[in-house]
């Protein structure tokens, strides 16, 4: 990802205590007391723990924990509807925290708006007055509104349901009705609280899908609350992860899943399905031994194969252009008819990747061959590695060593 | 025994000084709502009691039936009310009671009125202030467990006999409700909805009239029935202080052992109760 975008959100040393004595609990935080014996001794709880970190214009970030880590707690901390205790919170050069009341009303009318978890909508009004209730809010024209909500039903899949009420729709049209009444406010900052946490799992998909469609189009930057990795992983450029209000770990999916800062990351990531995540980048052999078409002879194949231990190995060319498979018993057949070049038994009829193909992707490539799969260079066809097939079963299957053993043992007993 | 603390003492100089101080004051009070329940009497009276019934009878009907007045399943709805209205109004008017009715329709119209002017703004001040909530609740605690008859007592100080009295009476006796299920309205309002309007940058005056009023609506309106039905309660009561209607024949059936006279104008408070317990009711059920 190309990272000279600008930084939307900067989140500095933000930290937000519940309780009456806020300030002394302030203290022995930065003195580095834990959170219990605080609580202990202030009757303070710490609901967010000096979390820092930027957030690039168009950028869909996740926060993601489990229940009490302090997620929603630090969203709501990005439009103040919790009052941080300390630390500060700037949307481009505009630090919010330091708004007067009046001023941040402002803030909240021009520079985001917020999805909830259990939508929010108002009842006796119909979904097209939902839909403009943030401009009206605003202060918008009734005419300009209107048009506006109209837009933003469309932009969700709601056109014709202007005139009905919110009892009269599902959960996940509700939640669409939400995201249309955030959407219609037109700012660049989204913010969504567990945003589709209540929806059945069939329509949470869906929803997923069109707010990963809309954000094409429109280049929001979003800040996505959740419980869920699955969700984190499937919507996130970039998640955090959070635990006992400390954020523990930022990355991309693929950086959190193959290198879990902490235990309590890893015990989150064991769970997920790896295989849509894991990339043929992370999983190939690096630099691996391969033959070049017009220096390496039969002879020198051979050699080559027997000081690394194996029967099959990748030729490229001069420009390190990857062209196929030579198996061992192919050159020692050349070698012995004295052939100076491994060209002819050169195996090109033969599947490679590229380095962004998911595990789930390169499963299929596997049936019917023997070889590994050589991954390249998108533009050039440069040759960069190897996925071996084991790498990939053991990458899809997950099963630890213990299982293993066992199922070879009842493998054998067979 | 002696008295160690001569409470009901304080309480009375305290008054006495009110009344005193405030005298200005009472007139005023006394003279808007005698002058209010006399306009209103003088109006209905003159209007004649066909038009009045045809008049209750249709708001009956269109309070149930709605939009659907002019069709199948609105009749269905509507008509027994509507029935009703008519039969029982008929009954009074034929006991002899009509403009005693009318006095104590008007009586409870006024008493309503004034306790909601002053109970909802409570309410929603109750609701949005605990400090507010604490002082105001044990005080409708006192005015709903305090028996009626010991309003009547300031009230005749301050304002003599007549229909003032009887109104004030009436209206703190009536009050309690309309600030309970304001202010109870106002905080079951969801706290998403209410979040999601901070969220967008509402103002406090915003969140009250476009989120919190609204959905608070249906409860505001079932407190606006029990204001009612409190006032009507008391008319009996407001008589003997001097208020006019219904009630005063029933305290003149006691007063005279006529049972004749205390049934038909008790039956007539009753059907006044139906009448405006179900036209409420269907309003708020709208």
């Amino acid at each position: 990802m190309s990272d000279n975008r600008k930084t939307k959100i900067k989140v500095e040393d933000l930290t937000l205590i519940f309780g009456k004595r806020k300030q002394e609990a302030l203290k022995l935080l930065e003195q580095g007391v834990s959170k219990e014996e605080i609580l202990k001794k202030t009757k303070c709880t710490v609901g967010v723990n000096r979390a820092s970190f930027e957030i690039k214009e168009g950028e869909v970030f996740v926060i993601m924990g489990l229940s009490g880590s302090g997620k929603s707690t630090l969203i709501r901390c990005l439009n103040r509807l919790n009052e941080p205790t300390a630390g500060k919170v700037f949307f481009d050069d505009h630090d919010i925290t330091r708004d007067t009341n009046k001023e941040l009303l402002e803030t909240r009318r021009t520079e985001m708006s917020m999805v909830f978890q259990k939508f929010g909508l108002l009842p006796h009004r119909t979904i097209l007055e939902n839909a403009g209730f943030g401009l009206e809010l605003r202060g918008e024209e009734k005419a300009t509104r209107d048009e506006r909500a109209k837009t933003a039903l469309e932009t969700v899949g709601l056109r014709g349901y202007e005139a009905q009420y919110p009892a009269e729709l599902s959960g996940g049209m509700q939640q669409r009705v939400g995201l249309a009444r955030a959407l219609a406010n037109d700012l660049e900052v989204l913010l969504m609280d567990e945003a589709f946490s209540a929806l059945d799992p069939l329509i949470k998909s869906d929803m997923q899908d069109e707010l990963l469609e809309i954000q094409d189009k429109l280049h929001k930057t979003i800040v996505f609350i959740t419980h869920d990795l699955d969700e984190a992983i499937k919507i996130g450029d970039r998640i955090a992860i959070m635990k006992d209000g400390v954020v523990e770990q930022i990355g991309t999916a693929e950086d959190i899943l193959t290198n879990p800062a902490s235990e309590y990351v890893e015990a989150f990531v064991e769970k997920v399905d790896r295989k849509t995540i894991i990339t043929a980048e992370t999983l190939m052999f690096k630099k691996h031994t391969a033959l070049e078409v017009h220096k390496d002879g039969p002879k020198g194949a051979v050699r080559k194969m027997r000081s690394i231990a194996v029967d099959q190995l990748p030729v490229i060319d001069e420009h390190k252009k990857f062209l196929g498979h030579v198996w061992l018993q192919d050159v020692l057949e050349l070698e012995k008819e004295q052939e100076k070049s491994i060209e002819k038994v050169i195996n090109t009829n033969v599947p490679s990747v590229y380095r962004h193909y998911t595990v789930e992707e390169m499963l299929p490539l596997i049936t019917g061959i023997r070889h590994p799969l050589a991954v390249i260079e998108e533009e050039t066809g440069k040759f960069l590695g190897l996925v071996t097939q084991t790498s990939l079963i053991i990458e899809a299957t997950r099963f630890e060593k213990k299982e293993v053993i066992k199922l070879k043992e009842q493998a054998n007993e067979l | 025994m002696d008295k160690l603390i001569d409470l009901g003492k304080y309480i009375e100089q305290g008054i006495n000084v009110l009344e005193e101080s405030l005298s200005g004051l009472w007139g005023a009070i006394d003279d808007v709502i005698s002058w209010t329940v006399e306009f209103l009497n003088d109006t209905f009276l003159a209007i004649p009691f066909v038009v009045i019934i045809a008049l209750v009878t249709f708001g009956a009907y269109y309070a149930n039936a709605g939009k659907q007045a002019f069709k199948k399943e609105g009749f269905k709805k509507g008509a027994g009310l509507a029935l009703f209205v008519v039969l029982g109004l008929l009954l009074i008017w034929a006991m002899g009671y009509w403009k005693e009715a009318i006095q104590t329709t008007t009586l409870v119209i006024v008493a309503t009125i004034i306790a909601l002017l002053f109970g909802i703004p409570l309410g929603i001040w109750a609701a949005r202030s605990n400090t507010a909530n604490a002082i105001i609740r044990p005080i409708l605690d006192l005015m709903q467990t305090m028996p009626a008859f010991v309003y009547l007592i300031p009230a005749i100080f301050f304002f003599s006999v007549g229909n003032t009295p009887g109104v004030i009476a009436t209206v703190i006796f009536s009050l309690p409700p309309a600030v309970r299920l304001t202010s109870l309205g106002i905080r079951n309002v969801p706290e998403d909805v209410i979040e999601a309007g901070h969220a967008f940058g509402a103002t406090d005056k915003q969140i009250l009239f476009k989120i919190q009023l609204p959905l608070a609506k249906t409860t505001i309106l079932a407190g606006i029935n029990q204001v009612i039905l409190l006032a009507l309660s008391m008319v009996v009561i407001a008589s003997m202080v001097g208020a006019k209607g219904l009630g005063a024949i029933v305290y003149q059936g006691i007063q005279q052992n006529d049972i004749a006279k205390g049934f038909e104008s008790g039956l007539g408070i009753v059907v006044l109760a139906i009448i405006l317990d179900r036209i409420t009711q269907a309003v708020a059920k709208k």
